[in-house]
């Protein structure tokens, strides 16, 4: 993407050095404002804002039911926000997502590629919906790259959970996004493959500068591909920054002790909630929900 | 935008090429149907001097039911493979629009309406010496009058589905029956009951049956019929349209393209 194209306004968030070296001020490729999203009165998301810059990989980790997920829906466009603004690659997403769709892209190991069709087929389905111009040198040299060959001829449901990870993955490059959303972008894969797979993400926003936001539980993924992270409880981002800050800042030695400090501190939070709770009901027996922090 | 309906029209031939039991479902039970039917014409035809007069009035009319009957499960059977193989919402991220979902889905129910019915015309003149082509060019308005009905019931359905999940996928099999006893297909309009007679003729398919009727029994061409089936058509088509399209801003309000399923 040329620099050109999103400068017409001044950047005011993020943290990435590309941006700053660059000759020209760049508004970031994801904006949120305030974001909120309640379903039937339950807030799932609240007061959430960040930016993402180009060439900058962000984590947005916490605990299940944090918001991750609604938050990259709203990032999507496939759920409207109750209040808030999304724009991605300078789209409001709420209303203007189609202009911008083809430019972004996601992978999902919750989602699947249809299953009967085999991987070559999938991969050229998508390419035609993407728009994708040489479809076929696309998808010759990304099977090279993510070492689809030996399974291009196989229907996509007959796949080992590893191979689906890296078909998924395939899909979601199939259009060489400038942002890419990954949902726990390893998961299922062995260790080794993983660390392949991490260093392919690597080369490829190093080769074109995409901007990557990505969920994942595997605290050494985040550390290592991660500009800046943001962890996320009951919906709301209740802290932020490199994970080197993060781990300075509460004292601990890698992410994953932090991602437990945090996650703890809402087990905490909500056991004196529960306690508060029971001890003011009518009869209350004093005891609190929730998992015991040791 | 013909580039992304293009690619989801390869998608489902993709499907329907890699998978012989839904092409020979496709087939099987317009098939049926027409044997079936073409017995009891038979039957009848020994018995009844309406059938004697018309012997390929039961057979043409269970033939462009079936057009009826195929057009809306084509439409709501391509719609429901997607969420079957949880591909909604890879298609919700994509570049393509509702609209250009909803002209692809359109496109595949047309194909596998052919493909469903074109075998069994063929085989009700081999059979039973019954050619629907003797209708001549008015079968053309009346395939087309019944597809768009069965769009739009597909799109109805489509709607219901992504609203409420997977528990009403049976409506894709059962909703078109509903009209079945109002649309004249096998008696005429004159037999029902006067209050229901305004609903048949408030359906686009009543008047295709009647028209089909006075071709083949009174060798008359009624073009008003047609012309009325039409216009019904287009009302119907609208609302099915309007409510597909509602549908998946109601998707996108409740989350629900991401989670729709049982």
């Amino acid at each position: 993407m040329p620099l050109a194209r999103h400068a017409d306004r001044c950047h005011t968030g993020g943290v990435s050095d590309t941006a700053a070296s660059a000759a020209v001020i760049e508004v970031p490729v994801i904006e949120v404002v305030d974001l909120a999203k309640s379903f039937d009165g339950l807030r799932a998301v609240e007061d959430v804002s960040f930016s993402v810059d180009r060439g900058q990989t962000v984590a947005l980790l916490g605990a299940n039911g944090a918001g991750k997920t609604t938050t990259i829906s709203m990032l999507l466009g496939l759920l409207l926000p109750s209040a808030g603004t999304v724009r991605v690659l300078g789209a409001d997403m709420a209303r203007h997502r189609h202009r911008v769709l083809g430019r972004i892209n996601f992978s999902s190991p919750y989602v699947d590629l249809p299953r009967r069709l085999t991987v070559s087929q999938n991969l050229r389905f998508f390419a035609k919906l993407y728009g994708v111009p040489n479809a076929d040198d696309r998808i010759r040299a990304l099977a090279k790259d993510l070492g689809l060959g030996e399974f291009l001829d196989r229907r996509s449901g007959n796949l080992s959970s590893g191979q689906k990870t890296r078909v998924s993955l395939a899909k979601a490059l199939i259009n060489q996004p400038e942002v890419l959303l990954l949902d726990e972008p390893t998961a299922s894969l062995d260790p080794d493959m993983a660390d392949w797979m991490r260093g392919y993400l690597e080369a490829y926003q190093a080769r074109t500068g995409a901007a990557i936001l990505l969920a994942s539980h595997n605290m050494a993924e985040v550390e290592r591909l991660c500009d800046q992270v943001l962890m996320m409880r009951a919906g709301r981002i209740v802290d932020r920054g490199a994970p080197s800050e993060l781990i300075a800042r509460h004292g601990r030695v890698d992410m994953e002790q932090v991602f437990l400090t945090i996650a703890r501190q809402a087990d905490g939070a909500r056991q004196a909630d529960g306690a508060r709770q029971t001890d003011d009901a009518p009869g209350g027996t004093g005891r609190a929900g929730g998992r015991t922090a040791p | 935008m013909t580039g992304r309906i293009g690619a989801m029209i390869l998608r489902h031939v993709y499907l329907l090429r890699t998978s012989w039991p839904r092409l020979v479902e496709l087939m099987y039970w317009p098939t049926i149907q027409m044997v079936l039917w073409g017995f009891i014409t038979r039957y009848l035809m020994t018995s009844s001097s309406v059938i004697a007069q018309a012997s390929g009035v039961l057979i043409s009319a269970v033939l462009l039911w079936d057009v009826l009957f195929r057009g809306q499960l084509g439409f709501s059977l391509s719609f429901l493979e997607e969420i079957w193989s949880r591909n909604l919402a890879n298609l919700s991220v994509s570049p393509l629009r509702p609209a250009e979902f909803l002209v692809a889905l359109t496109v595949m129910s047309l194909i596998r309406t052919l493909i469903g019915i074109l075998p069994a015309t063929g085989l009700a003149i081999v059979f039973y010496d019954a050619s629907i082509y003797e209708l001549g060019l008015p079968l053309i308005a009346f395939f087309v009058n019944l597809l768009i009905m069965g769009w739009a019931i597909g799109m109805m359905v489509s709607a219901l589905i992504l609203r409420v999940g997977l528990g009403a996928e049976s409506t894709a099999w059962l909703a078109i029956f509903l009209i079945a006893p109002v649309s004249a297909i096998y008696y005429p309009v004159a037999v029902l009951p006067e209050w229901l007679q305004v609903v048949a003729w408030a359906l686009p398919t009543a008047p295709v049956f009647e028209g089909m009727r006075a071709i083949l029994m009174e060798g008359q061409f009624r073009p008003e019929l047609l012309i009325h089936a039409f216009l019904l058509d287009l009302v119907y088509l609208a609302v099915g349209a309007g409510l597909f399209l509602y549908s998946f801003q109601v998707a996108r309000r409740r989350g629900l393209l991401l989670q729709v399923g049982e």
